[in-house]
């Protein structure tokens, strides 16, 4: 059993849902995911007793292209992160009915598989082609299942597909000119290149558009919050929960090993840049009145922390930006269900029209209360291990960077329970809300424990994660001894 | 040449079959043979040995007009496939016009006749005969609608524009015999360009104009956007995919062939090949008639496969070739193949005819999602490795600009692709559902599964050639 057996599941589910019928459709995306994430627990367990679980076969002959599927505590712990996350993103979305029920299923699992395989893949072409392929599903859930004006979601949407898939197209470009140097797309070959300095900067710009249009990074982050907006729940949660950080793993896979002397040359252009977005979200979020937009933007921030971490070229920055991926992947789609739960009740996404949800439901308030707490770092949530990490790192690099990236935390401590306030708070409101069904408590619950327990003992997320960051650190730091 | 012989025959007996009242059997009789020539020429390349069947063609048959090399029969191969969907799908199409379809089918063969010639020539005559015979067939198919105005306007235009090119091509081949003294393809690329006198290249300039032409690349693609619009919606089905391929391969033999060493000739194939992407992907954002954008992104597709001409190992080079326009002329009959389900008896093809395709038909609607996004070059559709291809080999030339250029135009090209999906799955539908005709659907099935495939293995097709 390797690796591709979790992609095989992941696709046979995905027809399977199609196929099984639009009254099915939910309970065999459910079954799918999870027997994905049974296969991966498995893989896991295989891999840490030292079992290979690599796939490896040739496609085309020439351009030579392998199907070359690689674990490694990076990559696994990213594909660990989306099987994860789809059943319960799968779970969260029981409480609505969307038309066309079948498709939208089918195409939650296709998306999960097209990640996962984005994670895995080792060939760069091979990788290129998970990466575009997640962005087919993810266009048509936020276009047609989206919420709101259909005329502005079709501009939002197309916008967002442009943007990414004109980014991805220059890491493209980028793959074929390494080929040329190399004639192999595997990621160790292209690692070991020799590339002088000059063609090192273009490559990292390459790859840097692909990515920070993706992550987003400022000024490329314009798509992000009407997006975030727009798409329905699902999507949202796909999109902020594992597809950033697509673009963030790939930082770590591809960019920087690939161009470690344009990383180092010009660290710190792109640490104050991603800095900046965290300032920047930061203070957006502040003045949101939506409570989508708000998430989206409070999300800017920290994965613009993350990205930071990453430019940061060492193994403190790189290990918590990955603590920090999981954390903030858990958290935001924790988030972004809450804004779900009161929406189904309030039918509305404005925070001045909510309120009063306490007195009504003490239950969820607690969750959600958990939630905010875990999202701003508080100590004994996973978030803080990761945040830690990041902002030691930063520190290393320039101690005012830190503190700089530190006013996250705190800008983030005061619009998160600005809101928690606003939302849950305050006066009766007129609107009932309901108690959270069972269903909706399962999810808040899975995804609480996991938050708390890894915050509490992070070691086996840490210690299955450094060995391979170790290693790609090596690659980054092979010029600047 | 037995290839040719094969459809021609199969052409007359579609017009025999007319007139022994055998209508009902010529579309299945024409669509059984040309696979079965299909599978002949397969076996050909399979088996490296086109004397498969025993014919006698070892050496030079036929005083060397035709070659049996890969090249061509990889091509004509292309074409008859092409040619199998476009005449399954004629029944259908000239439903309202039956006593003609014995004619309509064996022009559409002796179209393919003409493509065939056109690829696996190796004397300039022949090659002229076989752009002549497609050209005219061309003609015919674009005015064969002869109440309508907008018809009578394409064939017209074609017919004015076609002879033109026709006769500078013409004009070309005799200053090329008369610098050479032959018309052996052969005989031409073993002279010394160094003693041939100027007129040689004076020749393969009128010829490269006059191919430029039926291709459309900018800036001569004027007359393309109106024809595709005013022709029959099959008729344009055919220019834009086998037409346009056809001319397109054998403009690339000819040229590398020819071969003729002058300065600048290399930059401007270049230069218009960027025009051709740039001009033709900005004109197609601004049209809502279906067929005129798929005209101009046909357009900027002929830009994508003139890129091919920068190679450093012609064998990769014609693979290349090869599996893009296999790739663009299969997401082509796709996308033609749900138009004409569309627009059948709408009588014209704006974008609004596809408001809600999502809705009434879920499948016709993902068949042509899958085509554009192929065409727009997006992975897993063999699009994307079509480009991907000649990206790869563009930049093994060094051509770097070239390949930024042509990104850039995918870019743009995702535009109106997507306008098109937009309207199909977020638009309201005005009219109800109507029946999809089994063979619009099975060839558009067929065409789409047969795209993805080779997009899952392009090996497949890239070794026919290489």
């Amino acid at each position: 059993m390797d690796v591709s057996f979790i992609l095989i599941i992941l696709l046979f589910g995905a027809g399977a849902t199609y196929f099984v019928g639009d009254k099915w459709a939910s309970k065999a995306a459910l079954i799918f995911s999870a027997a994905a994430f049974a296969a991966t627990a498995y893989i896991i367990s295989l891999y840490n007793a030292g079992d290979n679980v690599s796939f490896m076969h040739l496609w085309i002959n020439n351009p030579r292209v392998l199907l070359a599927f690689q674990a490694d505590g990076l990559s696994l712990s990213m594909t660990m992160l989306t099987i994860a996350l789809t059943p319960i993103i799968v779970f969260t979305s029981f409480g609505n009915l969307f038309p066309k029920t079948r498709s939208f299923y089918a195409l939650i699992l296709f998306m999960a598989f097209a990640m996962v395989g984005t994670f895995l893949a080792v060939d760069g072409l091979l990788y290129y082609v998970f990466w575009e392929l997640s962005l087919i599903p993810i266009y048509f859930i936020a276009l047609i299942w989206g919420n709101g004006d259909a005329q502005e979601r079709k501009k939002a949407v197309i916008k967002f597909f442009i943007y990414t898939f004109a980014g991805s197209l220059f890491m493209l470009v980028a793959f074929v000119y390494l080929y040329q140097k190399t004639h192999s797309f595997l990621n160790i070959h292209l690692y070991s290149t020799f590339l002088s300095k000059k063609e090192q900067m273009w490559l990292f710009l390459a790859f840097f558009l692909a990515y920070a249009i993706k992550i987003p990074i400022i000024p490329f982050h314009t798509w992000q919050a009407n997006v975030y907006q727009k798409a329905p729940a699902v999507g949202t949660m796909l999109l902020s929960g594992i597809m950033l950080k697509m673009a963030l793993y790939s930082v770590i896979r591809w960019q920087l090993p690939i161009a470690p002397l344009a990383a180092a040359e010009y660290k710190y252009i792109f640490i104050g840049l991603c800095v900046a977005g965290v300032i920047y979200g930061s203070v957006l979020a502040l003045k949101q009145n939506n409570i989508k937009k708000l998430l989206a933007y409070s999300s800017l921030a920290h994965v613009g922390l993350i990205a930071a971490g990453t430019y940061t070229l060492t193994i403190d920055g790189l290990r918590g930006a990955v603590l920090q991926m999981i954390a903030h992947g858990f958290v935001v789609v924790g988030l972004f269900f809450a804004a779900e739960v009161i929406e189904r009740r309030f039918g509305t996404q404005e925070i001045s029209e909510m309120g009063g949800i306490r007195t009504q439901s003490p239950k969820f308030t607690s969750m959600f209360m958990i939630l905010v707490l875990a999202s701003v770092a508080l100590p004994g949530t996973f978030n803080f291990v990761g945040e830690f990490e990041l902002l030691y790192s930063l520190a290393q690099a320039n101690i005012w960077l830190a503190v700089i990236g530190g006013t996250t935390i705190i800008l983030g401590a005061f619009y998160m329970l600005r809101m928690f306030q606003y939302v849950m708070l305050g006066e009766t409101n007129t609107k009932v809300f309901a108690d959270v069904t069972f269903n909706e408590g399962l999810a808040f619950v899975i995804i609480l424990a996991v938050l708390l327990f890894l915050g509490i003992y992070p070691k086996p997320v840490v210690d299955f994660i450094t060995p391979e960051l170790e290693k790609t650190l090596v690659f980054i730091n092979r010029f600047n001894k | 040449m037995d290839i040719l012989i094969a459809i021609a025959g199969l052409g007359i007996i579609c017009l025999v079959a007319e007139i022994f009242n055998l209508r009902k059997a010529i579309v299945p009789v024409t669509v059984a043979g040309l696979l079965a020539v299909l599978f002949y020429v397969a076996a050909k390349i399979f088996s490296n040995n086109p004397n498969i069947l025993g014919l006698g063609l070892d050496g030079a048959p036929y005083n060397s007009m035709i070659a049996n090399d890969n090249y061509g029969l990889a091509f004509s191969a292309l074409f008859i496939l092409l040619t199998a969907f476009l005449v399954a799908m004629s029944p259908e199409f000239h439903k309202e016009h039956k006593a003609k379809l014995s004619d309509f089918v064996a022009v559409k063969l002796f179209l393919l006749t003409g493509a065939i010639a056109m690829v696996s020539f190796t004397n300039l005559s022949m090659f002229f005969l076989g752009i002549e015979i497609l050209s005219i067939s061309l003609y015919i198919l674009a005015a064969s609608s002869p109440k309508d105005l907008k018809s009578n306007e394409a064939g017209m235009k074609y017919f004015l524009m076609g002879a033109f090119a026709s006769g500078i091509i013409l004009f070309g081949i005799a200053l090329v015999y008369g610098a050479t003294g032959s018309f052996n393809m052969t005989a031409i690329n073993e002279m010394n360009r160094l003693t041939l006198p100027a007129w040689f290249g004076i020749g393969t300039i009128m010829l490269t104009i006059g191919l430029m032409f039926k291709i459309a690349a900018v800036p001569f693609h004027f007359w393309a956007p109106d024809v595709y619009e005013g022709s029959p919606a099959l008729t344009t089905a055919t220019m834009s995919t086998l037409a346009k391929v056809a001319a397109m391969a054998s403009f690339f033999k000819l040229a590398t062939t020819l071969n003729p060493h002058l300065q600048g000739y290399l930059t401007t194939i270049n230069v218009i090949a960027v025009l051709s992407m740039t001009v033709g992907n900005i004109l197609a954002l601004r049209q809502t008639n279906v067929k005129r954008m798929l005209g101009f992104s046909g357009i900027s597709h002929a830009g994508y496969m003139l890129l091919a001409f920068q190679f450093q190992d012609l064998g990769t080079a014609q693979g290349n070739l090869y599996y893009y326009a296999f790739a663009y002329t299969l997401a082509g009959i796709a996308a033609f193949a749900v138009v004409l389900m569309v627009c059948g008896n709408k009588g014209n093809e704006e974008v609004y005819n596809f408001n809600g395709l999502g809705k009434t038909n879920p499948l016709m609607a993902a068949i042509l999602t899958c085509a554009l996004l192929s065409m727009a070059g997006i992975p897993i559709f063999s699009g994307f490795f079509g480009k991907l291809f000649l990206f790869n080999q563009v930049l093994d030339k060094g051509r770097m600009v070239l390949v930024i250029i042509a990104v850039i135009n995918s870019i743009i090209g995702v535009g109106y692709y997507f306008r098109l999906i937009i309207a199909m799955f977020t638009k309201e539908n005005t009219d109800e559902r109507q029946p999809v005709p089994f063979v619009y659907s099975a060839v558009a099935v067929v065409a789409i599964l047969l795209n993805i495939g080779i997009g899952l293995y392009p090996e497949l097709i890239l070794q026919l050639i290489r």
